[in-house]
Formats: structure tokens, C-alpha cells, sequence
């Protein structure tokens, strides 16, 4: 196929099965290299599930993914894991609580054979705005923020194309949030990096993402540019209440008794 | 409007190992019949300020207050009894996440079936008669059969309705909610507030609401206060927030993204030592 070929991710038809639930009925998308695309949706929309699916963390009963032109089957090698990497939701869970930042970093580098491990963890450490003197703290001396930095270290330092970022800041403070947004955006600028994000926070996905998708119930609802969702150029009755829900509560006018 | 709870220089402090944490060092603050949100990021003491005026502060912790005055009851001076029959009844305080603040093991109906006969001498059959009025209350839909779920069998929207319907089936007068719908989806968010925002109206009811989501207690409540480490910042009329005048509060909204508003790379906020002063 020669239009996949220029796609940095082409999802069709994807189909996943739990035991007999069907967390997606057949979603289809593609991603442009560089892009940045966002999924939004409630819990058990499907939007991890996708994400996780395109990992290699959920079983595909169905439906292809192809990433940059290639196919995938039902195992992943270990070229692929240098192209995608994922953020995780939780910085709390996802690092492991005995392993120094140093360790970290080093595994990856280390499973991948790369030889100029000093060079390489320096750089990731810099990159993300951590700095050297974090390379032998355990994840418990560190805040959200810079745990999440770390994942974001740790993704990187394989120099993937693909990052899939599964709602990278839910668990942050608005401050931290932002700074966190903004690595991810220069990072994006930087390594000119594909993004596939999921994030419940509408205002967050059409911030960091071009387009977007809605999902409910493990398929698409509708998919449109964030300039559109910004000038609330919305068809479905479903994301015009996720729009005015984002807005904050509204108190009905009840007359006084 | 009569002032249902009185906070005066409030302190908790924690000793650990490494020296005294101070958690909230010095809150003041006096409520009505109104509903209050208490904002502030994580380890700013708003959930600490919530939980020493419920009692629910470890006891290893170091509790002051000049005052610390629920309609006329020193709650710093009453019996741990005292304070018990106080608790649950005539203030309650409604958690973060029903997955973990309900009793797993217990179904829905016999938990808020319990916390009524704690507090009040009613028959079986009265107390479970209004432990399904008050689940019909809090709009569920079929409350013969939610009666009878475990908490496992129920979604985050449906336990926390539950939760509220538990909190509010002895009628407090003042209402402690931290985080209620931070652990919700949006649209589930919304449905949890109209009903906590029915209930508070209709019985008139004080209500502290604790959040680090400014945007949303500036349109839930009618009065905010700001919290960063450990004391009040700001107090706010909810309305006016938009022109918070302190740093903190305005570096707090503008580093929110918003639809439509196109700012790359968001602002950052710029913390200043003089904050924590």
C-alpha cells in the first residue's frame, strides 16, 4: 500500500475482545509523521484500550495497525519498541519504586544494546529539564512532575518516531500540568514526533492535538480538526456535552419557593 | 446569616523523623448556610483543614485553634463521644473515591441502613424504607435493587450518589465534600453536582468543598478560598474570580489550557517564596 507508506500510523477496523466484552468495535484512524492526534472520551470509551491495543498490551481479535508502512502481527519485535514508546497515566505506578532514575533509563539502552549509555542518560536527563543531579534518586524523592519527566525520559531515550501519551497529566496539579504540557510540545517541536494522546479533558487535547477523536463505547463518535471543537463546529449531540460539561457546573434557574 | 462554624488560627502539624511538618499553619475562616470551596494544589492542607474540623485528623498529629466553634460546640474541647455523635450526623464528609471509601464487603443499602441507626433509634423497617427514599433522592434510578448491590457491582457515579445518600440520610448541617467528583468523568461530574446542589438548597445546608479544580468550584460554589502551603492565600467571591488579585490564584487560572484559547506554551507558574510566607 503506498498511502500507509507515508502515514506514521494507519489503525483499520480494530477489533478488541475481553473475554466476551468488546472494548472496540472496529475504530479507524490514521496519523500523519509528526502529527499530533487525541482520543477523548468517558471512562471505558475504548480510548486506552486503543492505545494500549497499538502497544501490544491488548488482544486484537481483529482489524489491522501498520506503523511507518509496516504491518503489524501479532507479536511485537524489538524494532518496534524502538520506534513507539508509551507514557502511562500514573507516574506513581509506573516507575519502579526499587530502581534508581539511573536504573530506569539504563534498562531500556541496556535491552536494546545501545553502548554509549553515560552519553545517552545524561542527555535524557537534560532533555527533560531534570538534570544530572536526579540520575541516582529513587522515584519515592520525587514529585509527580518530575516522575512523569522521568517516564518521559525513559520513553525518549530510545529515540522512538511514535509517542503514545495515555493521559500523561490527569494525575498532576494544574501548575504542574502545564509544565508538563510544555515539555511534551517542545519535545514534539524538537524530535519532530508523532503523538497519539488520550486525555478526558477536552481543553487539554485540543491544546496539544491538531485532530481529534470522540469515542463512546469503544467506537467512534466523531472525528474532527481542534480549530473546529474551538469554534464548536460539532455534529454529535455526544461531544456537545462533553463541550458544555468541560465548561463547569451551570446552576438552573429555579424561582425561589 | 447565622454562622454555622467558626475557624480561628487552625494548625495541624505532624511530627516525623525528619522535623515537625506544619500541614496547615494558621486558617481562619467562618461559614453560614452557604456553600464554600477551599482550593489549592496537592499538599497545600486543604484536605487536612477538612479533615480537623471532621475530627479524622491522625491522632499522632498536633491540632490548634484559637477557635474552632461549630454552632456553639468547642470541638477542640467536647469528648471523643461527643465528637462521635457529632460526626456522621450532624456533620458529614463525603470522600474522593467510592471504590475505596465504601465498605467493599457490605451491600450499599445495609451501610446507609447503618449510619442512620448509629445516629438515630428507628425500626428496620423505617430505616430501610428511608435509606431507599434517600437513594431515590440522590436520583437513582431503581433503588429496591441498588439496595442490595455490593459496592464492586456499581460505577464511580452510581457509589457516589451512594456515598451522598449515606451522608446526608441524618440530615447534617454541614457538609464536608473533598473531592467528590474529582475520581468522574465530566458528564457524571455534572449529574453529582446538580444533586449535591438540590440537597444543599433544600435543606439549607453549609457546605465546604474541597478541590484543586478552580474552574469548577468558581461555578459550584459562592465563595473560595485559595490555599498554598498550609494557609489562605485569597478569599474570593466565586463570581469574581476572574479577577483574583493575588499571583498565585491568577497563575493558577491562566496555566489551565482552554478551548479556543490558543497560548503555546502555556504560562508557568512562577512559585514565589513570599507565597508561602
Amino acid at each position: 500500500m503506498t498511502i500507509s507508506l507515508s502515514k506514521a500510523l494507519v489503525i483499520d477496523k480494530l477489533e478488541v475482545v475481553f473475554d466476551r466484552f468488546r472494548a472496540l468495535r472496529g475504530v479507524s484512524l490514521d496519523v500523519m509523521p509528526g502529527e499530533s492526534f487525541g482520543l477523548v472520551g468517558e471512562s471505558g470509551s475504548g480510548k486506552s484500550t486503543l492505545l494500549r491495543a497499538v502497544a501490544g498490551l491488548a488482544p486484537t481479535t481483529g482489524g489491522s495497525i501498520t506503523v511507518n508502512g509496516k504491518l503489524l502481527g501479532k507479536s511485537r519485535t524489538k524494532a518496534f519498541y524502538r520506534e513507539v514508546q508509551m507514557v502511562f497515566q500514573d507516574p506513581y505506578g509506573s516507575l519502579h519504586p526499587r530502581q534508581t532514575v539511573d536504573r530506569l533509563l539504563l534498562e531500556p539502552l541496556a535491552v536494546h544494546g545501545f553502548t554509549d549509555i553515560e552519553k545517552r542518560i545524561l542527555r535524557a536527563l537534560d532533555e527533560v529539564g531534570l538534570g544530572a543531579s536526579f540520575r541516582f534518586r529513587y522515584s519515592h524523592q520525587l514529585s509527580g512532575g518530575q516522575r512523569q519527566r522521568v517516564a518521559i525520559a525513559r520513553a525518549l531515550i530510545l529515540e522512538p518516531s511514535i509517542l503514545l501519551l495515555d493521559e500523561p497529566t490527569s494525575a498532576l496539579d494544574a501548575s504542574v500540568q502545564a509544565e508538563v504540557l510544555n515539555l511534551l510540545e517542545q519535545i514534539r517541536r524538537d524530535r519532530k514526533l508523532t503523538f497519539l494522546m488520550v486525555s478526558h479533558d477536552l481543553a487539554v487535547v485540543t491544546h496539544m492535538c491538531d485532530r481529534l477523536m470522540v469515542m463512546q463505547n469503544g467506537a467512534e463518535v466523531e472525528r474532527l480538526s481542534a480549530a473546529d471543537l474551538a469554534a464548536r463546529k460539532v455534529t454529535q449531540a455526544y461531544t456537545r456535552n462533553l463541550l458544555v460539561a468541560s465548561d463547569g457546573f451551570v446552576r438552573p434557574d429555579i424561582p425561589a419557593v | 446569616m447565622s454562622t454555622l462554624l467558626t475557624v480561628k488560627d487552625l494548625r495541624v502539624q505532624f511530627p516525623t523523623r525528619t522535623g515537625v511538618v506544619d500541614a496547615v499553619r494558621g486558617v481562619s475562616f467562618t461559614l453560614g448556610r452557604e456553600r464554600l470551596g477551599i482550593v489549592g494544589e496537592s499538599g497545600s492542607g486543604k484536605s487536612q483543614t477538612g479533615r480537623a474540623i471532621m475530627g479524622l485528623t491522625p491522632p499522632h498529629a498536633k491540632i490548634t485553634a484559637e477557635t474552632l466553634n461549630f454552632d456553639g460546640i468547642d470541638l477542640l474541647k467536647v469528648s471523643a463521644a461527643e465528637r462521635r455523635s457529632l460526626r456522621g450526623n450532624r456533620i458529614a464528609m463525603i470522600l474522593q473515591d467510592p471504590k475505596y471509601s465504601l465498605n467493599p464487603v457490605m451491600s450499599i443499602g445495609r451501610q446507609i441502613v447503618e449510619t442512620l441507626r448509629t445516629h438515630e433509634r428507628v425500626s428496620r423497617s423505617e430505616a430501610r424504607k428511608r435509606a431507599l427514599d434517600m437513594l431515590a433522592a440522590v436520583q437513582i434510578r431503581d433503588p429496591e435493587r441498588v439496595y442490595d448491590l455490593h459496592p464492586h457491582e456499581v460505577s464511580g457515579g452510581m457509589g457516589q450518589r451512594a456515598m451522598i445518600a449515606m451522608m446526608l440520610i441524618t440530615g447534617p448541617e454541614l457538609l464536608i465534600a473533598d473531592e467528590p467528583t474529582s475520581a468522574l468523568d465530566v458528564t457524571v461530574q455534572l449529574d453529582v453536582l446538580a444533586i449535591l446542589d438540590n440537597l444543599v438548597r433544600d435543606r439549607g445546608m453549609g457546605l465546604i468543598f474541597i478541590s484543586h479544580d478552580l474552574r469548577l468550584v468558581s461555578s459550584f460554589c459562592d465563595r473560595v478560598i485559595v490555599m498554598y502551603a498550609g494557609h489562605i492565600v485569597e478569599e474570593i467571591a466565586a463570581r469574581d474570580l476572574h479577577n483574583a488579585k493575588h499571583s498565585y490564584t491568577q497563575g493558577l487560572l491562566n496555566c489551565m489550557p482552554k478551548i479556543g484559547a490558543d497560548t503555546h506554551p502555556l504560562p508557568i507558574l512562577d512559585r514565589k517564596p513570599e507565597w508561602a510566607a
